[in-house]
């Protein structure tokens, strides 16, 4: 049995030897090097580009400008393609752009011998621009008059709402208190260690081979073809080992563009590596809300109405569009089923770096606003804010009020009360006085949490697997569900161990996906990929062993139900002592046996028709300094219900990064852009303040493992989750330390000084 | 302009015709073949490629390899002997501090010398925080990393 063990890492020794392969490590002689010619305004139009004394630097391969691109205009968003026009993702982009939209936009290309090369001829080329005034802000790309970023547009990328549970005015009229409110949420970015980088090939006239750090690698061939204006099966899209994503690679960045220059150059091999200061600018960003709220509350404490207006900002492109502000609002209703909600959100185009995906998708902002909001509600009617969460939070057999799905699973309740036990709450309340004057303070702060586990109903969500029996008697499996760190190779390993009852030093976990012999899956995001694959491995691993135990039966002449696989071995079901036959026995046999012999493979592709809530809470303990604007966190807990626990060494492993996340939005990190020229202040690590050792506490987390039904293995999302309750969890505890009420992120020194100043402390 | 250095690098001696421009990074990866030296930023705010050079750990981004000449280099390709893994990195496996890996052999690096450096000596994990304060992990939320290290120090003497 291998579910619910703490297996080490598949990878784990490959990474701790330093021998598993990047994109980086894949050298290929001759490789030349591309690197894009960014814009140094905002906002404009390319009058005139002269590349000339580029292009007669010795060592220069090529340059391409805006005018040597296909015209074809293509969308990026890792999303399954959909066959409705209507649900296509938005076709904004060109390889190449003469109009500027955001500070680094990319007008050119160099590609030449090195990196110094690349960089010298980059500094010969001349642009004059046409400039145009930034539309930094989504209030100033809203307002009347303004110049479309995108041509017909009206600057919005998309708008939409839902209602349920009953008229929204009307709740409101009922309610004893109603309370409004404004967040604020800003924008980070992923910094995963492992800057873009791709590279491509090819080895005839016809194939592209591209390989790339991606977590979608089928979506990026079906998006490179459409980028190129070429057949899908003309391209292949190889993925190694990735050096983090969270998000940013479900996204389609470098890919089209190497493709368009081995194209170009004859498939000589080239490579583009984006440097960390161009990475933050020129990927992706998360979306930054400003979130509108009404809540209508009963003395009691039932919460019985949420009107939220959620604006959301997609930057220069939409990449992922409003995608990420409509998922962000189907939280709040998991979250509080049996509560009105009427949600609104709209999306908008600005001259700032483009948004896409990135953990937990838009359910980090929304749930900031709502949670601010719900602990308002219970100060307001007097109510500890545990009780109230207690009262109101989604509980088994509650329905999703839009669609009608029954939440299968649901230990949130119980998550809660595990925190309060935790973090000792009721005690830590009782032994403090009801209000703290000394400049240094003490507070107490919960928040919690939904999120889905995939994309159904919205999107297709197929997985594949192949398992083949090796001679050996171990298997290979092949899944389309992509390792980005979170561990999934481990899991696929667990569950074919669990399931074909083969040992898991047996089975080999084939971790590199290559598109022209992966089986179809969409990648790794949306939290989805232990939930939609454990269908596709269960399948394939019950069919393989079938198989295995039939053929078993065919060289023993026993009934293969009358047999079983234990621990690698074939043993008889009313008795395991006595027929005992190694599995490599049979392995054996069926590869080479000139009568019985016949390779013993199961190639499956599932199709998951479901989606399991998780849900979960943060509990933190916060010491602020007053005078010094200082937060620091004594105790922190993440208590997540995820369904089963797959392996509790990795799940703790996302729970403590996802938390670290979490803590960085919420106390430290925002992308800096000046509101009139849109200039970007703090595209790198030092001026960005990723959380380093010295920032992150000891991170304490815990599991209610419930069994969710429509699971192979009982088990719900839990990569993303971890990272979304943390910043209203410390601004609850902020503002029961100090009285402060900050209903923005992120809370900085520089953020508490002026709430500080406002409120008379200072 | 090129220059000959000679250094050693994982107990062997080697020389090296070098770019005076190019950092240790460059040469380690694309002449020595060390491809654990990883680059995160290139401008040593991340850690990703710390190696130890005379056993103290550097941003090999930062460290131009004519300045090697006569050193000693140690990168995590030359940390496990006979197949088996040195303490360090057999804690980093265990205690689940490997998720991505690509900032792992920085760490790993990092965490050795920190551990070598206080061999026999009590270390709480408030003391492990600042001696791995120059390498940035996105993972992990560097809880696992400190209970490795922790581990390392605290079992057995030798490895």
């Amino acid at each position: 049995m291998a579910i619910g063990k703490a297996v080490r890492r598949v990878d784990a020794i490959a990474k701790v030897t330093g021998r598993a392969r990047y994109t980086d490590d894949y050298f290929r002689p001759g490789m030349l090097v591309a690197k894009y010619l960014r814009s140094t305004i905002a906002h404009g139009r390319v009058k005139k580009i002269d590349t000339r004394r580029a292009q007669r630097l010795p060592g220069v391969e090529a340059v391409f400008t805006y005018e040597d691109v296909p015209p074809i205009k293509f969308a990026t968003a890792g999303h399954p393609y959909a066959l409705d026009p209507a649900h296509q993702d938005v076709q904004d982009r060109l390889l190449l752009t003469r109009h500027v939209r955001y500070w680094g936009d990319e007008i050119a290309v160099v590609v030449a011998e090195n990196d110094l090369i690349v960089q010298e001829a980059l500094e010969l080329i001349d642009v004059a621009y046409e400039e145009y005034s930034p539309l930094v802000t989504p209030e100033a790309a809203l307002a009347a008059g303004a110049f479309e970023i995108h041509a017909g547009s009206n600057n919005v990328v998309g708008e939409s709402c839902y209602a349920v549970g009953g008229n929204i005015e009307e709740a409101l009229a009922q309610a004893d208190v109603v309370l409004e409110g404004r967040y604020r949420t800003q924008i980070c970015q992923h910094c995963h260690i492992e800057n873009h980088i791709a590279l491509a090939y090819m080895d005839d006239l016809e194939h592209i081979v591209v390989v790339s750090s991606t977590q979608i690698p089928h979506i990026v061939r079906r998006i490179v073809g459409q980028a190129l204006g070429l057949p899908c099966g003309r391209i292949r899209v190889v993925k190694p080992y990735i050096g983090g994503g969270f998000g940013n690679k479900q996204d389609v960045i470098l890919e089209p563009m190497v493709a368009f220059l081995t194209l170009q150059l004859g498939g000589r091999p080239v490579k583009m590596h984006l440097s960390r200061e161009e990475g933050m600018i020129g990927t992706r960003v998360r979306h930054p809300f400003t979130t509108q709220m009404r809540a209508g509350v009963m003395q009691n404490g039932t919460l019985v109405a949420l009107d939220i207006d959620a604006l959301s900002n997609s930057g220069a492109y939409a990449s992922h569009g409003h995608a990420v502000a409509g998922a962000a609002g189907a939280r709040s209703r998991a979250l509080y089923p049996r509560t009105a909600i009427n949600y609104h959100a709209k999306t908008v185009y600005t001259n700032i770096p483009a948004a896409g995906a990135m953990r937990a998708y838009g359910a980090p902002q929304m749930m900031f606003a709502v949670d601010c909001m719900i602990e308002e509600a219970a100060r307001r009617i007097g109510m500890d804010p545990v009780e109230f969460r207690l009262k109101n939070v989604a509980r088994q057999g509650d329905v999703d009020p839009l669609t009608g799905e029954g939440f299968e699973s649901c230990g949130l309740a119980e998550c809660l009360q595990r925190g309060k036990a935790l973090i000792q709450w009721d005690a830590k309340r009782a032994a403090r006085p009801r209000k703290q004057t000394g400049p240094v303070r003490r507070g107490l702060g919960v928040a919690c949490f939904s999120y889905a586990t995939g994309t159904y109903p919205v999107c297709l969500e197929i997985s594949g697997a192949r398992i083949i029996l090796n001679p050996d008697g171990s298997v290979h499996i092949q899944v389309g569900a992509t390792e980005i760190g979170q561990g999934s190779d481990t899991i696929v390993a667990q569950m074919v161990a669990e399931t074909a009852g083969i040992p898991l030093a047996n089975v080999h976990v084939v971790s590199t996906q290559d598109t022209d012999v992966t089986p179809f899956d969409t990648g790794a995001y949306a939290s989805r990929q232990a939930y939609v694959t454990s269908n596709a491995v269960f399948r394939a691993a019950t069919a393989l062993k079938a198989k295995i135990l039939e053929h078993a039966g065919r060289m023993s002449g026993i009934l293969p139900a009358e047999l079983e696989i234990t621990d690698g071995r074939i043993v008889r079901r009313d008795d395991r002592a006595r027929k005992n036959m190694p599995l490599a026995a049979v392995a054996l046999d069926a590869y080479y046996d000139k009568q019985r012999g016949g390779q013993l493979t199961v190639e499956v592709s599932h199709k998951t028709c479901s989606n399991a809530p998780a849900f979960g809470c943060t509990f933190v303990e916060i010491e602020v300094d007053v005078p010094l604007c200082r937060v620091q966190i004594k105790e922190i807990y993440n208590i997540h219900d995820s369904g089963i626990i797959l392996n509790p060494l990795l799940a703790q492993g996302q729970v403590q990064g996802g938390v670290a996340m979490g803590i960085g939005a919420g106390l430290y990190e925002e992308m800096l852009i000046d509101p009139e020229s849109g200039y970007i202040y703090n595209n790198n690590l030092l001026d960005y303040k990723v959380p380093t050792i010295m920032d992150v506490p000891d991170i304490g987390c815990a599991f209610v493992e419930t069994f969710e039904p429509t699971s192979g293995y009982g088990n719900k999302s839990l990569g993303e989750p971890p990272i979304i309750a943390p910043p209203p969890a410390i601004r609850n505890a902020l503002w029961d330390a100090t009285g402060v009420k900050i209903d923005e992120l992120p809370m900085t020194a520089h953020t508490l000084y002026k709430h500080f100043m406002k409120a008379g402390l200072l | 302009m090129k220059r000959t250095i000679t250094c050693t690098i994982n107990g062997k001696r080697k020389e090296l015709t070098v770019d005076v421009r190019q950092s240790l990074l460059e040469v380690l990866r694309e002449q020595a073949g060390l491809i654990s030296v990883k680059q995160g930023c290139a401008v040593g705010e991340c850690g990703a490629c710390t190696v130890l050079i005379d056993n103290v750990p550097i941003d090999s981004c930062l460290y131009l390899a004519v300045w090697a000449d006569g050193r000693s280099i140690r990168t995590v390709e030359g940390e496990s002997r006979d197949g088996k893994l040195s303490r360090v990195q057999q804690a980093f496996v265990e205690a689940g501090a490997v998720q991505c890996g690509i900032c792992t052999p920085g760490f790993v690096m990092a965490a050795t010398a920190f551990v070598e450096k206080h061999r026999g000596r009590k270390v709480t994990r408030p003391d492990i925080r600042p001696g791995l304060a120059g390498n940035l992990c996105r993972c992990t939320g560097y809880d696992s990393i400190i209970t490795a290290v922790q581990k390392s120090l605290d079992e057995g003497d030798e490895p």
